[in-house]
């Protein structure tokens, strides 16, 4: 039970690490740990990374906010269609394999990886 | 029009942010550079504010559906602001250009054992690969 807290501790860390260190999102390293390291289900991987990125997103807001880079009118410009979009994606979620939703993942990091080699 | 752009590249990042359980950033900040004007440096952290109603909204519905382990997705949280002091740090020690193409490769790493897991036959127990 210590080694799998341990784990968790290592994965919020890594998470962290990776969007201080590029400001990629944590999500893209949180969720393919929780399913290769901790045994996760796919689905469950992307519900309990959603949890941890709602405290990291509200707690790295807030410190953007006192450094004045945060635009609130264009937040709510991608964020409130992002609601839809967010709805529509956790249904469909449902509705496939958690191999395929393993596999769309893969292909995320491919893209991920692309960006940071082209930045 | 690029605001009518910028709104429909949002709602395709909560799409995919809701279907793989990442934030969204990753069309949020392109959409703000790209069709807002924003800076980098803004967008990014604007992008912040989009993602915690989407991630908010995404944790409610998977609640539902049953997939959220609490507790494991707090610690994650709680402790990642640890992560990212360490990143910022070595961020201004390491050139940034190492930095990007490690962490490109380990994203690839990554993604190829995804994959294998996917192609293998089902291993249904909790099983802990080394």
């Amino acid at each position: 039970m210590a080694s799998r807290t341990l784990k968790l501790a290592a994965i919020g860390t890594a998470g962290g690490a990776f969007s201080g260190l590029l400001g990629v999102g944590g999500g893209s390293v949180i969720v393919p740990l929780l399913i290769v390291w901790l045994g996760y289900g796919a689905r469950e991987a992307t519900g309990t990374s959603l949890m941890a990125i709602v405290v990291i997103a509200a707690v790295a807001v807030t410190l953007q906010a006192f450094y004045g880079n945060v635009d609130p009118p264009n937040a709510a410009l991608v964020g409130i269609p992002a609601i839809g979009g967010a709805l529509a994606g956790t249904a469909l979620q449902q509705r496939i394999p958690e191999r395929t939703i393993s596999l769309l993942f893969a292909g995320l990091l491919v893209v991920v990886a692309g960006k940071l080699i082209l930045s | 029009m690029s605001s009518v752009a910028a709104a429909i590249m949002g709602f395709a990042g909560g799409m995919v942010g809701g279907l793989l359980g990442v934030g969204g950033g990753v069309l949020f900040v392109p959409a703000l550079v790209i069709f807002m004007d924003e800076t980098q440096v803004r967008a990014e952290a604007t992008s912040l504010l989009a993602i915690v109603p989407v991630a908010l909204v995404a944790v409610w519905r998977q609640l539902g559906y049953g997939n959220v382990r609490v507790r494991d997705g707090l610690v994650i949280g709680a402790l990642s602001p640890i992560g990212v002091g360490i990143g910022v740090v070595t961020s201004n020690s390491i050139p940034q250009r190492a930095l990007e193409l490690t962490f490109a490769a380990l994203a690839l790493v990554i993604a190829a054992q995804l994959v294998i897991r996917a192609l293998r036959p089902r291993p249904d127990a909790q099983e802990e690969s080394a």
